[in-house]
This record gives structure tokens, sequence and C-alpha cells, in this order.
């Protein structure tokens, strides 16, 4: 650590993220128009693979937006972005699992009522 | 030693690029996270772990809800309001994603504006954000009022279907409104701190970009349940 600790305090708002202030207003219009597209999926009453397709497109770009521009994950280094945006990669797979066990309580639960006991 | 544990980056390093950089970053027998300060990389690490708790939450719910042998409560009818004779679906849910999103709006800018070491406006927009945040949760005290007083949703049951549909609604958007009304007050007390000159003392507005990161979580996790929950 003895590398870093020679560096005096209060030389930090170098380091910081700094970036124009413009990029953050064009973010900001995009989450809006996203937010009511998303909107306009419920309002507009599509149904079916369309409606959840549209919702799951809308979804990810608001929350890539955000995470890229807003909380600066673009411009940090692959180090953390690796160690943040990787991990919850996981929870596809318990997605996953999930669906066939919740598939399979449902197909027991038919079975059941359907014997009328 | 500890002096200058807050605002030690790595910077003075020359430091490689790509992945070959993330590799001898983790390799280089030091810190991990060059240039990024260890606040912030603890509130990252926090949000990850938040993360496991909201998706924890969220496929419980896809799992009750993919289960259940009942129909599902249309949240689209659920939710609406009626405005002038007519009902307008999920618009208290929309009002509140857009009151979210401005947040982090100016939240975003309130960062910008510390690392320019601009106190005054630092503040003034961090105090936004915590009112936006404020009226949010007012919002959701409304909506939550209605729910329980006059349409009797309950955790154990509602007159719309499914029995799941109250306990998954109260659990996922109180948890959330927990984190709302947590991040007021935490960007409250960031603010003042601000105010009172603490970040010029220090030399730098550090702790407005970690308030930020957890206050755009909060607005992410939202993005979340305004898709799954409410539109779904």
């Amino acid at each position: 650590m003895a590398h870093a600790d020679a560096k005096p305090q209060g030389t930090a708002t170098t380091e910081g993220q700094q970036h124009p202030i413009g990029i953050y207003f064009k973010i900001w219009g995009l989450l809006f128009v996203l937010s009511a597209l998303s909107y306009m999926v419920d309002y507009m009453q599509f149904e079916g693979y369309l409606r959840w397709f549209l919702i799951l497109v809308f979804m990810l770009l608001k929350a890539g937006l955000i995470i890229a521009v807003f909380m600066h994950m673009i411009w940090e280094r692959l180090a953390i972005v690796y160690a943040i945006l990787v991990p919850p990669s996981v929870l596809l797979v318990f997605v996953a699992l999930m669906t066939l066990e919740s598939d399979h309580t449902w197909f027991t639960r038919i079975t059941f009522f359907a014997q009328g006991s | 030693m500890a002096q200058s544990a807050s605002s030690n980056t790595g910077a003075g390093l020359t430091l490689e690029e790509g992945w070959q950089g993330a590799v001898s970053d983790w390799s280089s027998d030091q810190r991990a996270f060059k240039k990024v300060p260890w606040g912030k990389a603890l509130m990252w690490i926090f949000l990850l772990s938040d993360t496991f708790v909201f998706s924890c939450f969220l496929i419980g719910y896809m799992t009750v809800r993919n289960s259940t042998t009942v129909a599902w409560p249309n949240p689209s009818e659920v939710f609406a309001l009626h405005v002038g004779g007519v009902e307008v679906p999920l618009l208290l849910i929309a009002i509140m994603t857009f009151i979210l999103i401005s947040s982090s709006g100016t939240m975003a800018m309130a960062v910008n504006f510390g690392y320019r070491q601009n106190r005054k406006v630092t503040f003034y927009l961090m105090f936004a954000t915590a009112l936006l945040g404020l009226s949010f949760v007012g919002m959701q005290a409304f909506e939550w009022t209605k729910l329980i007083v006059e349409e009797g949703v309950r955790p154990w049951g509602n007159p719309f279907g499914a029995a799941q549909f109250g306990s998954t609604f109260f659990m996922i958007t109180g948890f959330h409104g927990l984190h709302v009304s947590g991040g007021v007050i935490y960007l409250f007390y960031i603010a003042f701190k601000v105010l009172r000159g603490d970040c010029d003392r220090k030399g730098n507005y550090e702790i407005v970009e970690i308030a930020g990161l957890y206050w755009h979580f909060v607005d992410l996790v939202w993005v979340f349940i305004f898709a799954f929950f409410y539109l779904w």
C-alpha cells in the first residue's frame, strides 16, 4: 500500500468522474421516452409475446442507461465492471430453476384438482 | 497508514487498458479496484448484495405467479385511477416512475456539480432529489392506503384473484419503499454535510457520488419492479 499512502490528501478532485453535463440531460430525456414507451405497452393493451418482448426490451434499455451513464460504469476500469456485473448473471440460472420448479408445482396442483378430491 | 485511506486511488500508476488491464489490476498484489475510492467500491459491493435480495423477491414472485391455478389479478385494472370519469390504467404508477427518473437525473447532476466543487448547486440538486424521493414515498403510501382500505387487498387474499398477489405486492414494493425512505434520509444527511462545507474542507466530493450510486440503484430496482410486477 506504500505507493499510494505517499499521496497527499485533497488531490482527489482530478480523479473523479468529470463529464460534460449535456450527456446527463440526453440520458434523462431518453429514460423519459423509454418510460413513456413502456407505459404505452400497457395503455395500448398489447398482449402475449409482443407485450412481454416490449416490456423486456424497454426495461433492459433503461437499466443499461442508468448503470452505464448515471452510475458511471462505462468510465470505470474493467476490474470493477466485471466484479460487479458478472456475478448477477448466475441469477439467470436461478430463474431457469424456479421456472421448472413452479411449472412442476402448477402441474401437480392441476392433477390434484382434476381428481376432484 | 490510515490518513489518506478514503481518497487514495492509485491514480499515479501507469495502468493497462482492456481485459489485460483487468487481469493485471487483479493480480497486482495491491488494491484491485484502481481509481476507485474505497467508499465507492464498498457501496458497489453493497449494491451487488442488494441486487440479490431484490432478485430473490422477484424470483419468488415469479414462482408463485407461475404456479398458482387461480387467475392473477390484472395490475392494469387494479392500479387504475379514476380521473374525470374515465379509468386511466396505471396512472399513479406511471407518475411515480417519472418522478423517480427525474430524481435520478437531478442526482446525476448533483454528482457532476460536486466534482466541479460547486457547493451550493450540489446542495440544491441533492435537496431536490430528496424531495422528489419524499413525494414518491408519499404516493406509495397513498397507493397502499387505497389498496388496503378501499379495495380490501391483504397479504393473504384479495377480491381480484390469486391470493399471492397481495403478499408479493406488499413484500416487493414495501422493501423498495423502505429503500427509498432510507435513501431520502441518507440524501438529506449528505446534502447538509455538503452545505456545511465538509467536502470543501476534505477537498473532494466522493460522498456525493457514493450517495448517488445508492439512489440510482433504487431507481434501477424500480425499473425492474415496474416491468415485472405492474406491466407483466
